[in-house]
């Protein structure tokens, strides 16, 4: 009984010292960011890559996403005979729901994961440790610049995710399946608010912060071995998805 | 400044590395148990033994990636142990490392790896950055080799570029964590030669760690043995062979068996 409850006991402890570690983590990653030596160069070289490299992948997306519900929603709407409202939907559901998780989600898959994976290798080969004996700090060099890059690239790319959404629908909605494009583009500028585009941006901000904590958080951590970078990869994705949709839920619930 | 005696003729160099009862804890694992040990300043002194004995986590205690339990080490008469982050960063700066894998940057070229230290921490033109790249690499017999990726290099190759990037800011203290692991004889005692010539032209206080015994014992001016978290026998090559310690003897002909078992494989 006793030994089950010190085995609790150092599970509560270890959990607690986790979290404490990943919280100071950001904190460190944050003010190294907004202390000099700044590295603007890095910043933008972590946009390239997180940003300009994943547009091609969220248009994609986007623009797919855009033409299911395009198709999808005018099926439904055209049994109540509101076609009309097809572009509101479509808009609506892109701008404040699935743009910036869908966005986040692949910028996660295709950029999240090389980070762990770039960050597990440094550790692995004793790159980071390299940098810190050469009195250059490891966060604020490799950690700081992705943290800004993903929180200024997420809002851009969920915007052209959402631009894209909206043309793949009308496409789809009003190209193939005849809803009424006056309507489509009307309904959109009528019932769409500037809270509902801040919104969605708001939500790509945040996810743009926890997807690149997470994953150079576990990058960083990751153990040195071969089979450690793949585990930090993984851990980096499945963390980075379910705290995506979390988030989601918590921001959505505030940002009704 | 301290100095050590030795062999009772006096002293022989000032201490420009001091550690004093250092322990540091893994978990259950006690890893350093009490280390106490001088470093010479000029001399290449190298550290020994088993593995497992703790030479890699004391190394980190050296170059400050890790933090003791308790004891000292003092570097230049400063109490490196009491210092915050921008103080160990001062201390950073008189070091040069060099990674048992090198550790170079795979994502920039030889050039840029070797330039990396002076172009992040000093204030200098590009044009004497290039000036002092090239030059240490010629120093390391790299010329011509400053746009190869460190993938394209040979091991032997890498060592050589991530010593010159050690070496770039002329420090006054260079440390090396087994400078010759993977490597095959003959490129072994090449890295052995390159280090003694590079101490000698620097006048460099050398740390070396290495499992290379008693290959390693031609180059060193002091060598320490380290069993089981501390220093077991200290001293000149010639005066640690001698002590005819039965753990150290035994440690040398394990390695000798190793030796014979590899070459046998091959």
């Amino acid at each position: 009984m006793v030994e089950m409850i010190e085995r609790l006991g150092a599970l509560v402890i270890d959990n607690v010292t986790a979290l404490g570690n990943f919280v100071l983590f950001l904190a460190t990653a944050l003010w190294c960011a907004m202390t000099p030596p700044y590295k603007p160069r890095l910043t933008i070289r972590q946009m390239r890559t997180i940003g300009a490299e994943s547009i091609v992948l969220v248009a994609l997306i986007g623009a797919f996403t855009g033409m299911v519900l395009g198709l999808q929603g005018y099926n439904t709407l055209r049994r109540f005979g509101s076609e009309g409202a097809l572009g509101t939907v479509v808009a609506l559901v892109l701008v404040r729901e699935l743009g910036p998780v869908l966005a986040a989600l692949m910028v996660t898959a295709r950029a999240g994961s090389a980070m762990a994976a770039e960050l597990g290798s440094m550790q692995a080969t004793e790159q980071i440790d390299a940098l810190a004996v050469m009195a250059i700090n490891p966060i604020q060099y490799l950690v700081s610049p992705r943290v800004i890059a993903g929180i200024i690239s997420f809002p851009l790319l969920t915007s052209i995710f959402d631009v894209i959404g909206i043309w793949g629908g009308y496409l789809i909605g009003v190209g193939l399946m005849g809803a009424p494009g006056g309507s489509y583009l009307n309904g959109i500028a009528q019932n769409m608010s500037a809270h509902d585009i801040m919104s969605g941006l708001y939500k790509a901000l945040v996810f743009g912060l926890v997807v690149m904590w997470v994953c150079c958080y576990k990058g960083y951590h990751a153990q040195r071995m071969a089979t450690g970078v793949s585990r930090a990869t993984t851990e980096a994705v499945v963390l980075s998805s379910v705290l995506i949709l979390a988030w989601d839920y918590f921001l959505t619930s505030i940002l009704l | 400044m301290a100095t050590v005696e030795q062999n009772g003729k006096g002293p022989v160099a000032p201490v420009a590395i001091e550690v004093r009862d250092l322990r540091h804890r893994f978990g259950a694992q006690q890893v350093l148990n009490g280390v106490n040990l001088d470093f010479l300043r000029g001399h290449i002194t190298t550290i020994v033994g088993p593995s497992g004995c703790g030479k890699t986590v004391l190394l980190k205690h050296l170059n400050l990636l890790l933090r003791a339990d308790s004891g000292r080490i003092v570097i230049d008469g400063v109490d490196v142990t009491q210092l915050g982050n921008r103080g160990l960063d001062e201390v950073r700066k008189e070091f040069g490392m060099l990674f048992q894998a090198g550790a170079l940057f795979d994502s920039m070229p030889v050039f840029d790896n070797v330039a990396f230290p002076l172009v992040e921490n000093t204030r200098m033109r590009r044009e004497a950055i290039a000036v002092k790249v090239r030059e240490m690499l010629a120093s390391v017999g790299l010329e011509g080799m400053e746009n190869k990726y460190p993938s394209e290099l040979s091991g032997g190759m890498q060592k050589r570029a991530a010593l010159a990037r050690a070496l770039v800011r002329n420090p006054k203290i260079l440390m090396l964590d087994e400078p010759t692991t993977g490597l095959d004889p003959t490129r072994t005692g090449s890295i052995h030669a390159l280090v003694r010539h590079t101490q000698q032209r620097f006048g460099l206080t050398v740390v070396m760690v290495s499992h290379d015994v008693p290959a390693v014992f031609e180059i060193s001016d002091r060598v320490a043995f380290m069993h089981e978290g501390r220093m077991r026998l200290t001293g000149t090559p010639a005066e640690v062979t001698a002590a005819n310690d039965e753990v150290f003897n035994r440690f040398l002909a394990g390695r000798a068996a190793g030796d014979e078992r590899d070459a046998t494989a091959l």
